[in-house]
């Protein structure tokens, strides 16, 4: 398709911030309204990607491709597959309605806004992006916007928490970016993403780095560099920090986008350029994904701080997503060809990517508003709002229901589908998880018994209901969360062709990965 | 009736309560009436449609019967799940039974809930229950099943909790849903187990595959246990049990229709649906907890004092039958039992709400709000005030005590007589038996009890004697009607012999044969029941008399002063009133410390994994540059470069903002350095 939609899918907030940057600094609707047309255009146009979007073709759609820098092979390459397209309609919405969540900022608003777009640029070129070098200048170009959102908007530790956020990152983009130069010096010069999925797994068969095959090594640094973001346990503490810190908007964004930047990262670049190494750490995989199941489920029951409770269930969230990962050597030989569970696993994944994505996002907002009106996030401090705010409670138990899986909400079969795709390979890790199907319920409803239920605390005889704006941030991602979970086809339609290529790229290598 | 009209009835009957739970969630509360109507219509509707289905069925008089639906929900390729119906004589029997129980409910409700602060919203999770608990009747695989499980139990959350303002009731309501949980991560390993095994959840395709031998032995056991404790859980079997006694904060119209008759039923109806898949050893597994748990609950049922927890245990104990009743393989006479005591402990239940209901507002009028309406030691000689409960109550009480001429007696009496041909072919398992008469025993002592205490002798509290009155008909309408519904000959018809099941229940509801190689077929099943008939009705007429009699020397005449015998059977009275202490053990071992471990695994995250060793990186950093710091400055610096070493120390100045990971930010430039030199190295 000749066309540069994506292009202008992701440079779009680049020319809003520049409008920003036109606007005098006290003219604050305006800046206001910028930001809401830029991201609103963004969003329609993701929508359009996906209305003429080809689901029977598992390839790249959209493809554009520009000479940058010839003479160190890079190259502006930008394309869209089943994998990336949810991610960027999702990234389109989020940034949308971040936009209207972002609309109380009280100070510095030029400087946020501007920020807010910049890091849309970032996360759009992300998932966009189809050469390497492009893809590293996005990932760094995020991580910019994000430090100073943090660090300037941001709660009484703010300063900390962004710093611990950059530094930590950073520490995940070297590792990248040495994995990235390896695979551009051992793979011919390229960084063309396409290129290196041809080439990489067999230029690099052999090759030994410091005694250890370079396969190996390369996929552990771009492992870590990926796992740092989703976050995978033991490197999962800077995220409840940042979240807490983060204003609300931002922990929208942080929660509902950029965790999934790790498992894309992953999905595309360890997994199909990379997948004879997949067989060999999927067993890892399932267990890190037991761990950050359990770990997140028991760190959420024991806090007191509901954004804290939050954050860590993303910890347990993110948790099914990579035993389900793990499940798509399921389809290989050695494991008796089992479509099935590889399909099962790999779309219950990338499902589970996009529903921790809006269900995440929703609670965000929902700990927004009410800290907005209280002050605080001492879920002790509550009780009894059920009464005062019969609304917003009602909308809180959608979500929270949303978190712990329950049928009918899309939560539910995401998570399903990662346990029914796993169990066949890893039987004793499944069993294991599906405590979290308890643990789950139980710091959601705990929690939701201290703030609404019981007597009415009479500090909070009167808070204002919820208002228009934040109910028109939230009813969008409670209607997916709904609709997907009553009905999944759609979504699993639209990824349905792309899973099935990287479960034979994977499956292909289940030969050679015993003589690995 | 034709398959498609038989397919358009059942999905209306699913359907339309959930369209009465969306119009009153979103709008009951500015409908006249708050909306009731529309639920009640609702409900009404889906009544006279199964009433439809049932009189066909009655009608065609097919005991084979059988309708299939499905449609893709989701498609992966390989990987892609059908959602389906299955309509068949037990599925067109069980829709009656919820939408006739859930109808009584919505019509007892508006009287009993009158002026309640969430009035529509309570009418709109009736609906949202009777949505659910249908889609579980009408499901034809694993998958709805589970998901309708899960939504019975929201609904379940959602009325326990209606008055959350209650810690009680709060409490009650997590508790219900998180021992559910418990059940249900069971359900789901089964499921999956069977999935993986034979890539289906249709129950048809399920025993298809297991006739066919590919799958068996003890993974199916396995799986059969699994899918047993969901069960389990819903069904409120010991040990997890204790939810349901808890699950009586709800509004007593909702523990009639849910926490008695219906959804504490749906565990029985999934091991009479998945009956063929069951193993021997699984079967012994359900026995021995149904067993058990039948005659463990009636134990506790016999000390409580609290009418609706006397209910309550005795709900857990009759579960207890109908589980037994499907490991000894009769699961036709459990399903049987299933029907019969929804409508008479409904009834039950009911009454209880209408003299809860008096007791309530004879202690309002009295400005006493000390006093337990619910106790019945405040009760006593409410038989002249209250004749429509007293005689609807004692109906039912006949009924579940098993005296001729009540359903109970037709239905407790096939189980029993399972029970005790299972024995005689397995003398092993004599205690199974033993379980079963000692419970009816207890039954009918603990159930005359509630009678005797509530409705005869003096009153316990005389100042409130002269304004108990009989409920509004709105309350006693049901009662009426589900008394009616106790009386054998709806269950013989059409013939009129009060000592033999056989009538259309034991034509059409037929038991279907085992899948798995080895157990016994229907067929010898029901010839090994007829044999034992008439012992098992001897010995039970027996053991109700008993019961009755000794119920009646203690509460009637007292002749025997209860709390004599309490005090002489102290330590067994203790055990019965503390039901076993199972709360407080379950909170000493498996609650606290289970909470404290995760304080400690979230301790160990932040304060010690994160602060010491994470930002360890970043305190050795900055020690690290410290130390160079100074070797630049007092080295390098101050006696070589002094001039250079200027801007040296302002990008130190600059740095010093890095409060934290100095290490990782130098980690980076020299990873840099080395990146750049590669670079230039290479061209």
């Amino acid at each position: 398709m000749d066309t540069s939609i994506l292009s202008w899918i992701i440079w779009i907030p680049v020319i809003g911030m520049g409008a920003i940057a036109l606007i005098p600094r006290e003219k604050v609707q305006a800046i206001k309204m910028v930001t809401a047309v830029a991201t609103g255009i963004q969003f329609l146009a993701t929508i359009g990607l996906w209305t003429r979007f080809d689901l029977s073709n598992g390839g790249f759609q959209y493809m554009e491709r520009a000479e940058w820098i010839p003479s160190f092979n890079i190259t502006y390459i930008l394309g869209v597959d089943g994998l990336s397209l949810p991610m960027v309609i999702l990234t389109g919405l989020l940034f949308f309605l971040g936009t209207f969540v972002s609309w109380n900022i009280d100070r510095a608003q030029k400087g946020y806004f501007a920020l807010y777009l910049l890091l849309n640029t970032g996360v759009m070129g992300v998932f966009l992006s189809l050469d390497f070098f492009l893809f590293y200048v996005f990932w760094e170009v995020m991580l910019l916007p994000m430090y100073f959102l943090i660090g300037m908007w941001g709660g009484p530790q703010r300063e900390y928490a962004a710093i611990k956020f950059f530094l930590y990152t950073l520490f995940g983009s070297v590792l990248m970016l040495i994995a990235i130069l390896a695979l551009y010096f051992t793979c011919g010069r390229t960084f063309d993403m396409l290129l290196l999925m041809q080439t990489a797994p067999t230029a690099l068969d052999g090759v030994m780095f410091w005694g250890m095959s370079a396969i190996k090594v390369i996929w552990v640094m771009l492992f870590i560099g990926f796992a740092i973001k989703v976050p995978v346990f033991p490197f999962h503490t800077w995220l409840p920090l940042a979240h807490v810190e983060a204003p609300t908007a931002i922990s929208v964004i942080l929660a509902g986008i950029l965790l999934k930047l790790g498992v894309y990262g992953i999905l595309r670049i360890n997994y199909t350029m990379l997948p004879v190494a997949v067989w060999w750490f999927a067993g890892a995989l399932a267990l890190l994904g037991l761990i950050n199941v359990i770990w997140g489920a028991m760190c959420a029951l024991a806090q007191k701080d509901l954004k804290k409770l939050v954050a860590y269930s993303s910890v347990n969230h993110m948790g099914y997503l990579l035993i389900g990962m793990a499940a798509v050597i399921a389809a290989g030989e050695a494991n008796g060809n089992n479509l099935l569970a590889a399909q099962a696993g790999l779309g219950g994944a990338v499902f589970q990517m996009f529903n921790h994505g809006t269900i995440s996002a929703m609670l965000f907002i929902l700990v927004g508003v009410i800290y907005d009106r209280a002050h605080h996030r001492d879920i002790e401090g509550f009780g009894g709002l059920a009464t005062s705010m019969p609304i917003y409670s009602g909308i809180v138990a959608v979500a929270f229901f949303a978190g712990l899986g329950l049928p009918g909400l899309s939560g539910f079969i995401s998570e399903a589908m990662c346990f029914i795709g796993a169990f066949p390979v890893f039987k004793a890790i499944v069993i294991a998880s599906t405590l979290g199907i308890l643990l789950n319920a139980a710091y959601f409803l705990w929690a939701f018994q201290r703030m609404f239920m019981g007597e009415l605390n009479d500090k909070y005889k009167n808070l204002p209901e919820i208002n228009k704006m934040e109910l028109f941030t939230v009813v969008p991602l409670l209607v997916i969360t709904v609709f997907f979970g009553i009905y999944p086809r759609p979504f699993l339609d639209l990824i349905s062709s792309t899973m099935n290529v990287i479960i034979d790229t994977v499956a292909n290598m289940g030969g050679i990965a015993g003589v690995f | 009736m034709t398959g498609n009209m038989i397919m358009d009835y059942s999905l209306l009957i699913l359907f339309l309560p959930l369209v009465a739970f969306l119009i009153q969630i979103f709008i009951g509360k500015r409908l006249p009436r708050q909306g009731d109507w529309v639920a009640i219509g609702a409900v009404v509707t889906t009544l006279i449609l199964s009433i439809a289905m049932f009189t066909s069925m009655l009608i065609g008089h097919e005991p084979h019967f059988a309708q299939e639906a499905s449609f893709t929900w989701l498609d992966m390729g390989a990987f892609h799940i059908e959602l389906g119906f299955l309509v068949d004589n037990i599925t067109i029997t069980m829709l009656l039974v919820v939408a006739l129980i859930s109808t009584m409910t919505h019509i007892f409700s508006i009287k009993y809930l009158e002026g309640d602060i969430r009035y529509s919203r309570y009418y709109a999770y009736l609906g949202l229950f009777t949505f659910s608990m249908n889609g579980i009747v009408l499901a034809n695989n694993l998958i709805s099943m589970y998901m309708f499980w899960e939504l019975v139990g929201v609904s379940s959350y959602l009325l326990i909790g209606h008055w959350f303002e209650k810690d009680s009731a709060a409490d009650a309501a997590k508790k219900a849903f998180l021992v559910n949980r418990v059940g249900d991560i069971g359900f789901f390993i089964g499921i999956m187990l069977i999935f993986s095994t034979l890539g289906t959840f249709v129950f048809s395709e399920i025993f298809e595959g297991i006739s066919a031998g590919k799958m068996g032995g003890s993974i199916l056991t396995f799986a059969g246990v699994g899918l047993f404790l969901g069960a389990m859980g819903k069904s409120s079997q010991f040990p997890l049990h204790i939810w349901l006694p808890d699950a009586m904060e709800g509004p007593t119209p909702v523990s009639a229709l849910m926490h008695a008759a219906t959804m504490v039923a749906a565990g029985v109806y999934l091991c009479v649906r998945l009956f063929p898949l069951f193993t021997p050893d699984a079967l012994l597994v359900i026995a021995y907890v149904g067993g058990f748990t039948a005659l463990f609950a009636a134990t506790i049922a016999i000390t409580q004092n609290d009418i609706k927890k006397v209910l309550a245990y005795s709900t857990v104990s009759q579960l207890g039958y109908m589980i037994l009743s499907v490991g000894t393989g009769a699961y036709i006479a459990g399903f049987f039992h299933l029907v019969t005591h929804a409508m008479f402990k409904a009834c039950l239940f009911y009454g209880s709400g209408s003299v809860i209901h008096a007791m309530h507002h004879a202690l309002h009028k009295k400005h006493d709000h000390e006093a337990d309406p619910q106790d019945m030691r405040n009760m006593g000689g409410f038989k002249d005030k209250m004749p429509i409960t007293y005689w609807a109550m004692l109906i039912s009480t006949l009924a579940i005590s098993g005296v001729p001429l009540f359903s109970g007696f037709l239905s407790k009496d096939a189980i029993l007589a399972g029970t005790l041909s299972f024995a005689s072919h397995h003398p092993g398992h004599f205690l199974l038996p033993v379980f079963g008469f000692g419970a009816a025993a207890i039954t009918a002592f603990y159930m005359f009890r509630l009678i005797f205490m509530t409705f005869h002798g003096k009153p316990q509290m005389e100042e409130l004697y002269d304004d108990i009155h009989e409920s509004p008909k709105e309350m006693t309408f049901p009662l009426i009607v589900l008394s009616s519904l106790s009386i054998f000959i709806f269950y013989t018809l059409p013939y009129f012999n009060p000592f033999s099941d056989h009538g259309w229940f034991s034509e059409l509801i037929v038991a279907s044969d085992a899948a798995v190689p080895g157990n016994p077929s229907a067929h010898h099943i029901a010839e090994g029941i007829h044999h034992a008939h008439y012992t098992a009705m001897a010995l039970s007429l027996f053991v109700a008399a008993v019961g009755i009699f000794l119920s009646w020397t203690f509460y009637f005449k007292k002749k025997l002063s209860a709390d004599e015998w309490a005090g002489k059977l102290k330590p067994m009275y203790a055990l019965s009133f503390n039901k076993y202490f199972f709360d407080e053990n379950y909170n000493r071992f498996i609650y606290q410390p289970f909470l404290k471990l995760s304080a400690l695994v979230a301790h160990i995250d932040w304060d010690l994994y994160d602060k010491y060793f994470i930002n360890g990186f970043g305190r050795v950093g900055k020690i690290i540059s410290f130390f160079t710091g100074r070797m630049d400055y007092d080295g390098l610096d101050q006696t070589i470069v002094d001039g250079i070493g200027r801007s040296a120390r302002q990008a130190g100045g600059v740095l010093k903002f890095l409060q934290t990971g100095r290490l990782q930010t130098y980690m980076l430039f020299a990873l840099l350095g080395v990146v750049v030199i590669v670079l230039i190295q290479s061209f």
